[in-house]
């Protein structure tokens, strides 16, 4: 086999490497490939997020509208920010509700958008004031609990 | 009797003193390789030469079985996960076992069945046929013209096998779930693209690919350059080449992904 032929396949093969590796870790581990021109960011403060992960789906109506960006935890108010970035081609009214809700039984954790009735619409940088924390299991029978016990002390 | 125990309990010892200096022979001959293949880095073409037969010449056979691997995972995984009803999550399961375990320890198997066997029959040959002491006789060392460029093209083209055979698996997977059987393309992605650590899954499963193409290509020239220069010798060392490179990619694995992926989860 001649000298070029075997430089060009060699070439071929390792453009090709580097392209299955592009791949990898842009399509598949997706770093850093979000374009944030046509998004736009809303906060909102939660008191408690559960499992809820940077990178989870903002939902409305249970179509994916956008991602969660951020995580802080605030020692001013003492709960969490959370930071989403939605397509600017969904707009929600300034009172829309945030509540983290789970898909299905044993799913991963979402923020789901209830729209409010308000004429204003949430812009870039705006604060989501309406939200719900996501159920955690022990406070849930910790409540039923203590509901229970003071019924019994009633009766 | 007794005689027999004792030259039984003999034959273990021998063995085991065999091996243990087969094993530190081979640790030798890999750090003479190491240090003399300053020529073949220097002489890049040799390396090409070598890039060609064993990179190249295995693409085939890498992409095609990582699209088969990738196409069962995805028909396999979507039977079990719709069970549950989360066969959205066959994106996830596809591209992490592809990119933590299967790409890199499969493509490093088909490695050292394709080029490993073949590293070990050319250089074994060439010891038989005495070109290996021809050129020891021109002055030409044999380790640093003949092994060290087959040593760095099975090192090169190791991590770019094992990433072909990764994408083309995810392909494989999403041709079967997304457009054969009609899994949502958006939640096989966003679910994948969640799930899948750049940090943690991706550089993980290149680091292991490296490795693995140092043992196999460093196996692969040992054996061919330890061989008896018989045609017996030669076809022993070839099935040696890849039974122990198999065994050491499955040990090696288990060794690295103890160390990767404790307690990440």
């Amino acid at each position: 086999m001649q000298r070029t032929t075997m430089d060009l396949w060699v070439g071929l093969f390792v453009v090709t490497g580097v392209i299955a590796l592009m791949i990898l870790s842009l399509k598949v581990g997706n770093l850093n490939v979000y374009n944030p021109s046509q998004s736009y960011v809303i906060t909102g403060n939660f008191e408690n997020i559960g499992g809820l992960k940077v990178r989870a789906p903002v939902k409305g109506a249970g179509v994916v509208v956008g991602r969660v960006t951020d995580i802080q935890f605030s020692t001013q108010t003492y709960d969490a920010i959370v930071t989403m970035s939605l397509d600017s081609r969904f707009t929600f009214p300034k009172d829309t509700f945030a509540s983290i809700l789970t898909s299905g039984l044993l799913g991963e954790q979402y923020i789901g958008l209830a729209a409010g009735g308000d004429d204003v619409m949430l812009k870039d940088g705006d604060k989501v004031m309406k939200t719900n924390s996501a159920m955690v299991l022990e406070e849930l029978i910790g409540r039923f609990l203590f509901d229970k016990a003071a019924k019994d002390d009633s009766l | 009797m007794p005689n027999r125990i004792v030259s039984n309990i003999q034959n273990i010892g021998h063995r085991v003193i065999e091996s243990v200096w087969r094993l530190g022979v081979a640790s030798r001959f890999f750090i003479l390789v190491l240090l003399k293949s300053g020529t073949s880095l220097r002489r890049f073409n040799l390396v090409i030469r070598e890039l060609y037969f064993t990179g190249v010449l295995s693409l085939i056979i890498i992409v095609v079985s990582g699209l088969f691997v990738g196409m069962v995972l995805g028909l396999q995984g979507y039977e079990t996960l719709q069970k549950y009803g989360s066969e959205s999550a066959v994106g996830t399961l596809v591209a992490l076992s592809l990119v933590r375990e299967l790409g890199p320890v499969v493509a490093a198997l088909l490695f050292a069945s394709r080029a490993g066997s073949a590293i070990t029959a050319e250089i074994g040959l060439m010891k038989a046929t005495e070109q290996l002491a021809a050129m020891g006789m021109m002055a030409v060392d044999p380790i640093a013209r003949v092994v060290a460029p087959r040593f760095w093209a099975g090192v090169i083209s190791m991590p770019f096998l094992a990433a072909i055979f990764s994408v083309m698996g995810v392909f494989g997977g999403y041709l079967v779930t997304v457009v054969f059987i009609g899994v949502d393309e958006g939640s096989f992605w966003s679910q994948m693209q969640s799930a899948v650590d750049f940090r943690f899954d991706i550089l993980n499963g290149f680091i292991k690919s490296c490795f693995f193409g140092v043992a196999v290509t460093a196996i692969a020239v040992f054996e061919g350059y330890d061989a008896p220069p018989t045609a017996e010798g030669v076809s022993g060392a070839t099935t040696r080449t890849v039974v122990t490179s198999s065994l050491v990619i499955l040990g090696l694995d288990f060794i690295l992904t103890a160390f990767m992926f404790r307690g990440v989860g």
